[in-house]
């Protein structure tokens, strides 16, 4: 890529002095953290009738909790429906939520008007996923990429035009094609206007959903490394929404797992996908199809889900995971498992955990679901998990005054 | 792919002279062009392939590499002038089981349709009809073929459901398809292009739209009914991973020529052309350790009205300037055998691409 060399400097307007709003702070240190969510919810109501009187609500996303820290970047990956792209809608206060509470460098800004977000929108943006939709067609690229400028009344040092030709440069692309229009630039050329766009005001957080699934493979490689690049050099943080795990696992640091709404498993890239803890989580990772021909036939370790994902209209009660889990027992459909630290870096919703000490082991009777899933499984996977999880178990009861010690890892056989 | 040596794209031209195959389905030089205001669309350009019974075919590319195009040309659906009055140019040929489809009579290739060949199409919403129940739909398909009474249609058509893991068929067959999720969909579709044990199925993008719980759910589904349908399939994505779990051959194309294949395996660990590699490169993997960057293919895929002279992946190729005399730019390289049943179409000589592949390229991967 033509960026790779190219020092990057984007002038720094977050140092000038601040006379709207004056929310801004300094910088956060690296690690410090920038974005808190608490029991963050979004239902969408649904009406019906004459009066248009509530009759349900979509739960698109029922509770979440997490932190994004300075110069990190928490990937999010779940399947459709699970509510990640309403989530990065709420954490840009694109959406209003229904409960719960975000915090901005210790601001809460849950509730701020349109108005009260204005000064915040220049440190927190948005990269979206169709490169067509995202920019306006009557717009040049020069406009569009200098709109944020213009709506922030930021007078960038050199001028807009100048601004936007350098951001141009930035992000891979010709300066020289300030006057042109979407319609003559290729997918991955207009993702990278879409990126410029979002970088114009030298943000804070990153907040990207999907950025990179409407785009060829080939294509796809050059935006991750962008991304990739961008953050290195301006200390970006970036939450990264997306339904690719291999995608995922490239770019992030952290990697939350979302079900229906919830965070299932929340965890440090490697532990994810050496050990991960929830059942969903191993489900997932080894749905994702091996580029690797000589595996064609290895069935065996993959855990094939049973029918879909339910509906975000009523979720199933518990553990929202038990009406496709392996694994499922009585205490799943009646009691909520909480998000909890298991081990350093990793933590995980579930009563049965993979790769560690059960949660509920006086809890053992499986449930009819459970027990047709399991057929679905293959055999080794199955005891795989049992020999992982009971080693775990081991290994806590005996040096419980230790801290806990690293799970065996039952993924050794894709190294 | 027995008689490829010998009827492959090297050849040239084929006459229509030239004798009937052996290959259950064998296309050669298969060129679809579609006239428009600004010029000549060059969506498949000169295409040979073979395919046996019971065997899968994957086709590979990105958008705009003529992977649709060419499947939707051996079904004969570019023909009908669907493009308004001007119709898309096809020329090659396409034998399936003996019969040549291009030169054929209309009729006989509609009623080939939907019995000896059919199709899985990418976005199952807008493939099925909205008016229409599954179950009418699945069995106005059967009746189309067979001569029997709406009953005997409907008991097929639960059956097929039933086949394709829709719980409680009986019930389903009378849901319309917005009643049905992405993945119940998608199987209905397969179960509606399954109905007639056809023995070509062309499944273009089949799990693109789908999660990848469902995406593994119907790879499963599409690998275990061909086991026992024992039919041809063509599996076109643009996903690695999807060939690599279906196909046992491996086709990958480039501005609407092939430029690499051969066996699976052969194509993921002995790739010999540089768009392969590229491909092989941009794709982070689950299965290995994380790679500190990816390596991507610079610039973009070429537009098809404007291909570029010599290769197509000449401006792309970082290789581009090893072969002497600008060859690459000037000169079109054909297929050329460089393993048993493995083509490739590269100006680089033999030897310098195992060297660059060995050296340059796996370690990175």
């Amino acid at each position: 890529m033509s960026d790779d060399e190219k020092a990057v400097t984007i002038p720094a307007q977050a140092d000038e002095p601040q006379l709207q709003g004056g929310t801004l702070t300094k910088d956060p240190a690296p690690g410090e953290v920038l974005l808190k969510v608490t029991g963050l919810q979004k239902h969408f109501p649904i009406k019906k009738g004459l009066l248009q009187r509530q009759v349900g609500a979509v739960h698109a996303v029922d509770g979440l909790d997490f932190e994004v820290r300075s110069g990190e970047t928490l990937g999010v990956v779940g399947e459709s429906g699970c509510g990640k792209s309403t989530m990065g809608r709420l954490i840009t206060r694109l959406l209003e939520p229904t409960g719960g509470k975000i915090e901005f460098e210790g601001k809460d800004i849950t509730h701020l008007g349109v108005s009260g977000m204005r000064p915040l929108r220049r440190n927190v943006q948005m990269i979206f996923q169709d490169p067509y939709s995202s920019l306006n067609p009557r717009h040049t690229i020069g406009t569009i990429v200098g709109a944020p400028f213009k709506l922030q009344g930021v007078e960038p040092e050199g001028g807009v035009k100048k601004e936007v030709q350098r951001l141009l440069e930035v992000v891979g692309l010709n300066p020289e094609h300030y006057n042109r229009y979407p319609h003559e630039f290729s997918g991955g050329q207009r993702q990278r206007i879409g990126i410029a766009r979002a970088l114009a005001l030298n943000p804070k957080l990153v907040v990207a959903d999907e950025p990179v699934s409407a785009l060829d493979v080939s294509i796809q490689a050059q935006v991750v490394n962008l991304l990739d690049d961008l953050q290195q050099e301006l200390g970006l943080t970036y939450v990264i929404i997306a339904h690719d795990l291999s995608v995922v696992r490239h770019v992030s640091d952290r990697i939350a797992v979302m079900y229906l709404g919830k965070i299932v498993e929340l965890a440090d890239r490697e532990l994810l996908y050496k050990a991960p803890m929830h059942p969903y989580t191993k489900a997932l990772m080894s749905a994702v199809p091996i580029p690797d021909p000589r595996r064609k036939n290895a069935k065996s370790d993959r855990i094939l889900l049973q029918g879909d994902v339910p509906s975000p209209i009523s979720p199933p009660s518990g553990c929202r995971f038990h009406t496709r889990c392996w694994k499922a027992t009585q205490i799943c459909t009646t009691t909520e498992p909480p998000l909890l630290q298991l081990q350093p870096g990793q933590q995980v919703a579930c009563h049965h955990p993979e790769n560690f000490a059960d949660q509920a082991p006086q809890d053992t009777v499986l449930l009819t679901v459970a027990k047709e899933a399991e057929k679905l499984l293959g055999e080794t996977a199955l005891q795989e998990s049992a020999e992982t999880s009971a080693a775990v178990a081991a290994t806590l009861s005996e040096e419980a005054a230790e801290p806990v010690s690293e799970p065996e890892t039952g993924t050794d056989e894709e190294k | 792919m027995t008689e490829l040596s010998k009827t492959g794209a090297a050849l040239g031209e084929p006459t229509s002279a030239s004798p009937a195959p052996t290959a259950f389905l064998e296309v050669r030089d298969l060129k679809v062009h579609f006239p428009t205001d600004d010029g000549l669309v060059k969506s498949v350009d000169g295409l040979s392939f073979s395919l046996e019974k019971g065997k899968t075919l994957g086709i590979v590319g990105e958008s705009g590499s003529g992977k649709s195009v060419t499947s939707l040309g051996i079904m004969g659906l570019h023909t009908a002038g669907q493009y308004g009055k001007r119709k898309a140019q096809i020329s090659g040929e396409i034998w399936l089981d003996g019969t040549e489809l291009l030169s054929a009579d209309p009729d006989h290739v509609r009623k080939l349709r939907g019995r000896q060949m059919s199709m899985i199409f990418q976005d199952p919403l807008s493939a099925l009809h909205p008016y229409y129940t599954i179950g009418a739909q699945i069995v106005e398909a059967y009746r189309i073929h067979h001569d029997v009474d709406k009953k005997t249609a409907k008991r097929r058509a639960v059956e097929m459901l039933d086949r394709v893991g829709i719980p409680q068929p009986d019930k389903r067959v009378d849901s319309y398809p917005h009643e049905f999720s992405g993945g119940m969909r998608q199987r209905a579709m397969i179960a509606m292009s399954l109905v007639n044990n056809p023995e070509l199925l062309i499944a273009d993008e089949p799990t693109t739209a789908l999660d990848v719980t469902v995406q593994a759910q119907i790879l499963d589904l599409i690998r275990d009914l061909q086991k026992e349908f024992g039919s041809a399939v063509i599996v076109i994505t643009h996903d690695l991973g999807v060939v690599a779990e279906l196909a046992d051959d491996i086709l990958v194309m480039y501005g609407g020529r092939c430029v690499e294949r051969g066996p699976a395996e052969d194509v993921f660990y002995q790739p010999r052309h540089p768009y392969t590699w590229g491909l092989l490169g941009s794709m982070p993997r689950l299965d290995r350790e994380q790679q500190e960057r990816l390596i991507p293919v610079k610039g973009s895929p070429p537009s098809l009205i404007n291909i570029p002279s010599g290769c197509a992946f000449n401006p792309r190729c970082p290789y581009a300037d090893l072969p002497k005399d600008n060859v690459t730019r000037t000169v079109r390289p054909e297929l050329a055998e460089v393993g048993t049943r493995h083509w490739a179409a590269c100006h680089l000589g033999k030897e310098q691409r195992e060297r660059i592949w060995t050296e340059e390229i796996a370690p990175k991967l």
